[in-house]
């Protein structure tokens, strides 16, 4: 199996394919965090116009609110959306590209099993979407750090302002981009068991991101009638809950309680969702596949 | 009528008499020496007036409906006659509009653009005083000061804006009574509501925002509770720059 994992890896790092989503992730970073470098002010006046009628902001204050965690964090919430997509270059094209190629057939006359040969694409797809994660972790949260600094972090919700002291946000940051891990696991199963139906890698690539893109857009709407049937079994809906670790719960008074986490049971609830839709995807891939006949 | 009974009537009579003089010299005594309300907000203005500029340390704690805070370490810098500065050294810290406030010398500062009011006294025996601005066109609608005379001390404040609502503010004393300095202030404030667009926030639905519709048009208090005070050391106009 780690023979297996081995070439398949060196087969998805071999491809220029691969690399052109380390390069989006890292013009978008590094184009973001230029930006709030030169005009972060402006970007953190919009977000505080909503309550300057009632709080005095001062310049150190705004200065300070634009620091490493706060870029980090809204870096993460573009970017964790169009990953999917990113993901979906390379997982889509795992078994797809091999059947394009014609070297599929080739492929399994070799002393394996179809089911191994699947968990070996699989993880070394998964392996690919945790580092392509890991990229954007050091170029987003070390890198806006080492330009901004650190300091409180504050995250604006809707309807409320949630405020963790700067000791209390680095452990949220290595739950959320392992839960963020999951999330895009959940993705890429999705282009993998696509993948076993194309025999060009174009169509599951396609087909997953406009799945997700659909997806995404039902779970943002806020209509009742979705919210109660719909929304609640799409795994996009889930996909965003490692924004939940920056959820804090207060005291009767208002203080943030430090280290807590404001509906853990949900994020959980959502991870199980996310790891159930990774089963069923990969496991009805790998039966898919055991079943079908191959011919290229 | 015998003797007896006689004398008992005479002596009724007479300490009755004595009681009613000395009950009607205590009244004219205490309404003689009742303080005008002029003459309580002098005596308190010279007090605070002894204090130039001071600089404290304390914790500071928002309630605000929606806002989430943890407790945080600030400085509170005054120099006379109006300046003041919330820092909060290391962290951030929401500072709510009108926290100018939080210094009761600031209504001291224009007395004569006030006219004085005598409100008598509220239900816990605190003399009432309001300050009512000579000037329409003054942002500040009403200043209501209840204090007590013993201690000539501000114990709370009321102030109502044109712009931003009513402040309120409740002092407690005890280590720096003498100074006229509060060891622990409560300010409220009016909150406007606070909501963003979920397209922009592009929040993650984990049931807890279901009832924010109660968060609205709230009040917001901070409170300081003063650990220290240096008083009248001087301090750099500079650090009011902020």
């Amino acid at each position: 199996m780690w023979k297996l994992l081995k070439i398949e890896l060196f087969k998805i790092f071999k491809r220029p394919r691969t690399y052109i989503a380390f390069g989006a992730i890292a013009a978008i970073v590094f184009l973001f965090q230029i930006a709030l470098w030169f005009d972060g002010k402006t970007y953190i006046e919009l977000i505080l116009s909503n309550i300057d009628a009632s709080f005095d902001f001062s310049d150190q204050f705004k200065t300070r609110l634009l620091n490493g965690y706060f870029v980090c964090f809204a870096v993460l919430n573009i970017l964790l959306i169009q990953m999917p997509l990113l993901v979906a270059l390379v997982a889509g094209d795992v078994i797809a590209g091999e059947a394009n190629m014609g070297t599929l057939r080739l492929s399994l006359t070799k002393p394996i099993g179809r089911t191994q040969y699947m968990l070996g694409k699989f993880f070394a797809s998964s392996i690919y979407t945790v580092s392509l994660l890991l990229f954007l972790a050091v170029l987003a949260l070390f890198g806006s750090i080492l330009l901004f600094g650190t300091n409180d972090l504050v995250v604006f919700r809707s309807t409320s302002i949630h405020q963790m002291s700067r000791d209390d946000i680095f452990w949220r940051y290595i739950a959320a981009f392992g839960y963020a891990a999951v999330a895009l696991t959940t993705v890429a199963s999705l282009a993998f068991l696509l993948s076993v139906f194309a025999d060009n890698s174009i169509g599951p690539i396609i087909a997953t991101m406009s799945i997700v893109i659909v997806f995404t857009i039902l779970s943002e709407m806020n209509i009742p009638l979705y919210d109660r049937t719909i929304k609640p079994y799409l795994f996009t809906t889930h996909m965003v809950a490692w924004k939940g670790f920056f959820y804090v719960r207060s005291d009767e008074e208002g203080a943030t309680i430090k280290g807590s986490i404001e509906n853990l049971p949900a994020i959980l609830k959502s991870l199980s969702v996310l790891i159930i839709y990774v089963f069923l995807f990969v496991g009805s891939a790998i039966w898919i596949f055991r079943k079908k006949d191959i011919l290229s | 009528m015998s003797f007896r009974p006689m004398f008992v009537v005479f002596k009724r009579w007479r300490y009755g008499n004595y009681s009613f003089v000395i009950l009607l010299s205590l009244f004219y005594w205490v309404n003689v020496k009742a303080q005008t309300a002029e003459e309580v907000v002098q005596k308190i203005k010279t007090k605070l007036d002894k204090i130039n500029d001071y600089e404290a340390e304390g914790k500071m704690k928002t309630n605000v409906a929606f806002i989430k805070a943890p407790v945080a370490t600030v400085k509170v810098f005054y120099k006379k006659p109006d300046k003041i500065l919330i820092l909060n050294e290391s962290g951030i810290s929401f500072i709510p509009r009108g926290a100018v406030n939080i210094n009761i010398s600031n209504v001291f500062v224009n007395m004569h653009a006030f006219d004085i009011i005598d409100g008598g006294r509220d239900n816990t025996g605190l003399r009432i005083i309001k300050l009512l601005p000579k000037d329409d066109t003054a942002d500040i609608v009403l200043s209501t000061l209840y204090i007590d005379e013993s201690s000539m001390l501000v114990k709370r404040s009321k102030t109502t804006t044109k712009e931003n609502g009513t402040y309120e503010l409740e002092m407690q004393y005890a280590k720096f009574l003498q100074y006229g300095l509060p060891d622990k202030i409560i300010f409220s404030f009016n909150t406007k509501d606070y909501k963003l667009p979920k397209g922009i926030t592009l929040d993650y639905d984990d049931g807890s925002e279901k009832n924010a519709d109660k968060v609205k048009n709230k009040k917001g208090t901070v409170e300081i509770n003063y650990k220290n005070y240096i008083i009248n050391k001087g301090i750099d106009n500079k650090i009011f720059n902020r």
